[in-house]
């Protein structure tokens, strides 16, 4: 029994994604489909080896922005929750905001942005994936906090523990898993949002004005690379914060 | 009851407001080229071109387009721009609530299908479908079916849907699998079929799970819509109209804000159409989770 | 030793709630109570009769409409800061991410205590509970007896000279219940300190209880305090006629309170 679920688990992904590729390959061939519609799977192959090492520093130069907006755009989007949990003011104060930032898109502000920081710089592009981060981590924090059981509530009262006290023993802890969603929400806009800001404009040596330049130029099998290259950094991304996430969670002990 | 409500609006203008103020504020004290450490620009430029004043950006958009004759005043462009992207991506969101929700179904019927399919959904997510959007184009312009010509905003629907599918896709299957053993063991219990579970059980107990996410699927259709616009270079909606509009942002910088005002407009007007949606689902939507 | 050497004194207490649609519920009038140092006092009635909102207002978990409360002498806030009381609820309230023995140090951590004294304390009381094997589970590794138990050394933690409980065997099967409160009369024997439990069922608060005080709703106020003097409690006692006798008296008590319903509904005869 416990074999065939994990034989379901593991095996029936992997098989589905092996049939896909190879109905793929046999349809390209079959129907000699020109590459600018569809270039075979072993095309594409064929041109991420061949353009390996340009593929790494492009994605290198998005992943760092990625990187950073991950990183100031959750830390911030933790702390801005502390204090709109604490001061319910604050959290009314921002409510619209938020909302907006949610539904807009915010890499329609990426020339707004190279104009303030220079488009010379990747400053604006990390500010943007830094946007697209802090709104999932600041709402899934905020909703973290505001879990607590009214009995733990009542149990902090009793204790006459201070605020500072109430955070880090209780609410804090209580919000880890939340926060880690977040965290993985994040993570992958991230890579999405500094990605599709190079298409607004700035320097040109990342992943997203490769992919365009390429396509540009009539060569759909290297742009295709390109976006192999952009699926696996999306999915480094995912799965590092995943991993953190079924870690904390596991050393955590159970919920 | 209502004067919390009231209450909460009233701090929410003022949220608005004080990020006005503080834009203004930032403006009148810090240095014309920002504060730089080292080569990089840690704090923004506060020429002119890079913030224009709060009252240039409003003031603007009862101006002209442009210096043209026939030009039509700013607002209305704006909001013509605004219209085509909000129906586009109206389109998108229909075509993946409706891919997201037959996705759901058969991985809820199959648990072989939801092992084979989920983990891909969720890698879906991670592949940047809009870098592909150059791609997606010179497909479009290969495909003749009879009268039928396939026209660059399909695309951006094609797109917009792709973006709107995941949330509606996951949500909707956590909320057709959210009936506990005891629903189900009752249904059993009247001989009831698979569908007529589904009918009387599963789809209405997935409506509070489904709610959120029909929300961020809108929200997420419409970035999809305007980012494709913009990598296909559809023009006639408010992604290529940014991006014309920040081609004269030197000459004037506060026309640059108005497609952005106007980005913003569609996002909340889509946000509200699907919370008017739920707001028949009612009697449904009792214990509603956060997507 | 004064003869004000109360734990508890409640006189003329008032608690009225506002509902959101502007109306007010009534839900304590006037009530008015001693409990002695050492003593063991239930709290007894039907749903909405004021029991628990009583005891949070002694724990000054809520403020009191009027009246006044003392704790030891203090005003209930005052013996909130001083950590005068223990507290347990229906729900155990272990928090998730903690050991057992990091719950039980929780009150203790927060008031300062060194690390080695924690580790001392936590010690005495895992082995009073007899749970020293579950020192480093987690809470979702016990069983909910386990749970509650974890709870009640928490709330002995800094040797607190008044408990508070809140209906903490409510949610268990009547078997873990009649062991935990054989297990609760040995540790208030044990540190002598006095108690204000809160329950609805009739048998519980006759084992374990020197008096039973019989409360009533709209508005929630006592109806009848019933003394009880056992000279012993054990297994022994559950089949004694005094006890039946006890029983007896709290439930006609209870049943001549509720003039306005047929019988008082969430109150336990088991």
């Amino acid at each position: 029994m416990r074999g065939s679920t994990t034989a379901r688990t593991m095996l029936a992904p992997v098989a589905l994604g092996v049939v896909a590729i190879a109905l793929w390959q046999l349809l390209v061939v079959a129907f000699e489909v020109k590459p600018f519609l569809v270039p075979s799977p072993s095309g594409i192959a064929g041109a991420f080896t061949e353009s390996f090492s340009h593929i790494v520093d492009a994605a290198k130069v998005t992943g760092l922005n990625a990187l950073i907006g991950l990183v100031v755009g959750g830390l911030t989007g933790i702390l801005v929750a502390i204090f709109a949990n604490a001061l319910r003011v604050l959290s009314q104060m921002l409510a619209p905001l938020v909302a907006a930032l949610a539904v807009i898109p915010i890499v329609a502000l990426a020339p707004v942005f190279y104009a303030m920081f220079g488009a010379a710089a990747h400053t604006g592009r990390q500010i943007i994936a830094a946007i697209a981060v802090f709104v999932p981590m600041y709402l899934n924090t905020l909703n973290g906090l505001r879990q607590v059981e009214p009995v733990h509530r009542d149990l902090m009262r009793s204790y006459a523990a201070t605020a500072e006290q109430a955070n880090r023993l209780l609410l804090l802890p209580g919000a880890v898993p939340y926060v880690l969603n977040g965290l993985k929400i994040g993570s992958s806009l991230a890579v999405i949002s500094a990605l599709i800001a190079e298409y607004f404009g700035g320097p040109a040596n990342g992943l997203g004005k490769a992919i365009t330049s390429a396509a540009a130029g009539s060569n759909y099998t290297g742009a295709w690379a390109y976006v192999l290259g952009a699926v696996l950094l999306g999915a480094l991304f995912y799965g590092v914060t995943a991993g953190i996430e079924a870690w904390a969670l596991r050393r955590r002990g159970g919920s | 009851m209502r004067t919390a409500r009231a209450q909460s609006i009233l701090w929410g203008v003022v949220g608005v407001l004080g990020v006005a103020a503080l834009w203004e504020l930032y403006k009148a004290v810090a240095p014309d080229e920002g504060v730089t450490v080292g080569s990089i620009t840690v704090l923004p430029r506060t020429t002119d071109i890079a913030m224009p004043h709060i009252w240039d950006m409003v003031t603007r958009l009862f101006d002209p387009v442009t210096r043209a004759a026939d030009a039509d005043v700013l607002w209305w462009a704006v909001l013509q721009a605004a219209a085509f992207s909000l129906g586009i991506a109206a389109l998108g969101w229909v075509l993946g609530v409706i891919s997201g929700m037959l996705l759901a179904l058969l991985m809820q019927r199959w648990l072989t299908a939801e092992s084979a399919v989920l983990p891909w959904v969720v890698l879906s997510q991670t592949v940047p479908l809009i870098a592909i959007a150059p791609l997606v184009k010179r497909w479009g312009t290969n495909i003749h079916v009879g009268s039928f010509q396939w026209e660059n905003w399909m695309s951006v629907a094609v797109i917009a849907s792709y973006l709107a599918f995941f949330p509606v896709a996951v949500s909707a299957l956590r909320g057709l699998k959210s009936p506990p053993q005891a629903d189900t063991d009752l249904f059993h219990a009247y001989a009831a079929g698979w569908w007529t579970t589904l009918i009387r059980l599963r789809l209405p107990a997935s409506v509070p799970y489904l709610m959120p996410a029909l929300k961020l699927a809108a929200a997420n259709a419409v970035v999809g819509t305007v980012v494709a616009e913009v990598s296909i270079g559809l023009g006639g909606g408010i992604g290529r109209m940014i991006i014309e509009f920040a081609a004269t942002a030197s000459g004037d910088p506060a026309k640059t804000w108005a497609p952005i005002f106007g980005a913003v407009l569609i996002g909340l007007l889509s946000a509200g159409l699907v919370a008017l949606l739920g707001r028949g689902l009612g009697r449904f939507r009792r214990g509603e989770v956060p997507a | 030793m004064s003869a004000t050497r109360a734990a508890v004194t409640i006189q003329g207490v008032d608690k009225v709630f506002r509902t959101r649609k502007g109306g007010e519920v009534h839900a304590l009038s006037d009530v008015s109570l001693e409990v002695a140092a050492g003593e063991f006092v239930s709290l007894i009635g039907p749903s909405g009769c004021g029991k628990s909102t009583l005891m949070r207002l002694v724990a000054d978990l809520d403020p009191a409409t009027g009246g006044e409360i003392t704790v030891f002498g203090k005003t209930v806030e005052q013996a909130r800061k001083d950590q005068d009381y223990g507290i347990a609820f229906q729900q155990a309230g272990l928090l998730p991410w903690r050991t057992v023995r990091a719950n039980i140090e929780l009150p203790l951590e927060i008031h300062g205590v060194d690390a080695r004294a924690r580790k001392e304390r936590s010690d005495e009381l895992l082995a009073l509970i007899g749970l020293e094997d579950f020192a480093d589970h987690h809470p979702d590794q016990l069983s909910g007896g386990m749970k509650q138990r974890v709870a009640i050394a928490r709330s002995m933690a800094e040797r607190p000279r008044l408990l508070l409980m809140d209906e903490p065997f409510g949610a268990l099967d009547e078997m873990t219940r009649e062991h935990m409160q054989n297990e609760l009369v040995a540790l208030c024997q044990e540190t002598g300190a006095a108690v204000i439990f809160v329950t609805h069922s009739i048998p519980e608060a006759v084992f374990l209880s020197d008096r039973v005080v019989v409360m009533s709703p709209r508005p929630g106020r006592i109806t009848d305090i019933i003394d009880l003097s056992f000279s012993s409690r054990d297994e022994d006692l559950r089949e004694d006629a005094a006890f039946y006798k006890g029983v007896t008296a709290v439930r006609s008590a209870l049943h001549g309170g509720a003039d306005a319903s047929p019988g008082p509904r969430g109150v336990e005869n088991r």
